[in-house]
């Protein structure tokens, strides 16, 4: 066993994600520019730009698959340029692709995504019951996920994604392409985990569920323009509802 | 190691519960060991030929006995007169005309001579060089018997002998290329497209967010491959020895361990190809072109090396294929121990350790 270094051992520290002038580039292009942020424990943190903003490329540097260029960054209390794989055991991810194996049953897909985090058998079981329980898949546990609505196996993504209980969850375009009532029950799954102390970090297309999150960062060009709350960024910019702010922004 | 076979478990969750890889696992093998051993051959049975006999005298007769006779022709039609060879072959069946000469025997007791004419339909140019050989070889015999009782000074006979194969069956030459062909395309294209569909349908990501060290990941992917192409391996070699009576000469362990290095070898490729082809489309078209194309055309296994083009002959040396033929080929048919085949083997090692680097390298780069 290593000895925790001493920002490590500062557990009681209720900043899971610190981030400091992150930065990647390729080649010449900026990516993501300077990006500095904190998010808090138990928190639900929108994260938001247009489409090539670069939010996917800064998830994937927090998330340890992707070799930031320069700046600071410690996720769970890990340092992402040097402890990548210990972030990997304390958080969950969910991509913009659904990303469970068709050609799997709801429960094999458990079992394999619990087996790859290491949990023992008895523990996947009591986890697969309460999964299947929750989602009310009881009667399509042996089916192949192929088979079901895609809503259906977006919020078995989401729950599959929480399967070893991680600290952090990273959720990528979660609601593309699902219906307004399925979205609804996505984000009571959202809270719920929330409530439970899971921190969700979420990036999003959708304006009405930035209002969901308790703060939310607007990406533009590689850079965060505004952090705060949903209700001071409504202020700051002088408008209603979410839309405006983040159509004022991206049109700078 | 749990994780490891939980890993495995789903890999074959979903190789069998695919059709398509379910075929190309297990019925290509055999489906391919019966092609090339029955359909394919370079063997001539019973080939469809016809007679131009202009005098039809006792001597015409009992050569076209002789032919008719042995196994390799049957006598399809006579015709009478020259203009009717053509309009034969174009009928396509005929892939022979043999033409006797006006006054065959007259001119063969006058002038001590007489001609046969051999038309072969050339299409083919393998059959047609077959046939003639097989038809001059009954002339001769049948020479031999005109001519017992005269003894011919300063003769010299060629006494030939065909070693390792006596019999000339195209099928022993087949089985170690359709063993590489087999091995090649479950190792190299199944593994390429297992991967890529990974990444295609992004549980590639999820993966690599996961505790799983890249390297397990692949290892677990490529594993379930090794030990299905070692299935195909044990499959073939034990169909051409009891199918075909194929006989192994040397030793069947020094087989076993050419074929897995010959097989890890070609998983490496499979690797190497998944990095830089991001659908299951181009993993799969890559793979064929790339790699089968080669493998039938330039390795020996169908079109001799030594009678191709230089530039294709150096070509043929990069590909592992040819050198795995050539130990394939020396302990089933010559019965070879490893001293007589380490230089291939060598140089096996090399190409699989060189793609093994080259496909880690990539694959990190991809991480990045």
């Amino acid at each position: 066993m290593r000895l925790p270094l001493p920002w490590e051992i500062n557990m009681n520290n209720k900043k899971v994600i610190q981030v400091d002038r992150l930065t990647k580039m390729f080649g010449d292009f900026t990516a993501v520019s300077a990006i500095t942020f904190d998010v808090e424990k138990g928190e639900i943190f929108g994260f938001l730009g247009a489409n090539g903003a670069g939010k996917t490329t800064a998830i994937k540097m927090l998330i340890g698959i992707s070799n930031p260029t320069s700046g600071k960054a410690k996720v769970a209390g890990f340092d992402v340029f040097t402890n990548a794989e210990n972030i990997k055991k304390n958080i969950g991810y969910m991509s913009q692709k659904f990303a469970l194996y068709d050609d799997l049953t709801v429960r094999e897909n458990i079992t394999f995504f619990g087996g790859i985090y290491g949990l023992t058998r008895k523990r996947i079981k009591e986890k697969s019951n309460a999964l299947i329980e929750e989602l009310g898949l009881k009667d399509v546990a042996n089916k192949l996920v192929g088979a079901l609505p895609s809503g259906w196996k977006q919020k078995l993504s989401f729950m599959v994604s929480l399967i070893h209980d991680p600290k952090i969850v990273f959720l990528d375009e979660p609601t593309g392409g699902v219906d307004p009532i399925t979205r609804r029950q996505f984000w009571e799954l959202i809270y719920k985990a929330a409530h439970n102390g899971t921190t969700v970090f979420v990036t999003t297309h959708y304006m009405d569920e930035a209002e969901y999150c308790d703060r939310v960062s607007i990406m533009v060009n590689g850079k965060i323009e505004a952090l705060d709350t949903p209700k001071k960024l409504k202020e700051q910019f002088k408008v209603d509802n979410m839309n405006d702010v983040f159509l004022k922004l991206a049109r700078g | 190691m749990k994780r490891f076979i939980g890993f495995i478990k789903k890999e074959f969750y979903h190789i069998f519960r695919d059709r398509r890889s379910l075929f190309i696992l297990f019925g290509m093998p055999i489906a391919q060991i019966l092609l090339f051993g029955f359909a394919i051959t370079n063997e001539i049975n019973n080939v469809d030929i016809a007679i131009l006999d202009h005098t039809k005298d006792t001597t015409t007769k009992e050569i076209i006995n002789k032919i008719a006779a042995s196994e390799y022709f049957s006598i399809k039609q006579i015709i009478e007169k020259e203009s009717d060879i053509e309009a034969i072959f174009k009928k396509g069946k005929v892939k022979a005309v043999l033409n006797f000469e006006k006054d065959f025997s007259k001119h063969l007791i006058k002038e001590n001579k007489a001609t046969i004419q051999i038309i072969t339909d050339a299409t083919d140019p393998n059959t047609a060089n077959t046939i003639t050989n097989f038809v001059s070889a009954i002339l001769q015999t049948y020479q031999k018997e005109l001519n017992k009782n005269i003894t011919i000074t300063y003769q010299i006979v060629p006494a030939s002998r065909m070693v390792y194969n006596p019999e000339l069956k195209s099928v022993y030459m087949f089985v170690p290329g359709v063993m590489t062909i087999i091995l090649m395309l479950v190792s190299a294209m199944m593994t390429s497209i297992s991967i890529t569909r990974e990444k295609e349908l992004g549980t590639m990501e999820i993966l690599l967010v996961s505790p799983l060290k890249p390297i397990q990941v692949i290892v677990g992917k490529v594993f379930p491959y090794i030990f299905l192409s070692i299935i195909n391996a044990i499959v073939i070699v034990v169909s051409s020895i009891f199918i075909f009576k194929m006989p192994v000469q040397g030793s069947l362990f020094l087989l076993a361990i050419e074929s897995i290095l010959f097989i890890i070898s070609a998983l490496a490729l499979g690797i190497l190809i998944s990095t830089i082809s991001a659908t299951q489309q181009t993993a799969m078209m890559i793979s064929l072109m790339g790699l089968m194309l080669p493998v039938i055309l330039l390795s020996g296994f169908i079109f001799p090396i030594s009678s191709m083009p230089l530039p294709l002959q150096m070509i043929s040396n990069i590909i592992p294929a040819k050198w795995f033929i050539i130990i394939t080929k020396g302990i089933m048919l010559k019965g070879v121990g490893i001293q007589f085949i380490w230089k291939e083997t060598l140089i096996l090692i090399g190409m699989t350790v060189f793609f093994m680097a080259l496909s880690v390298k990539k694959y990190k780069i991809r991480l990045e």
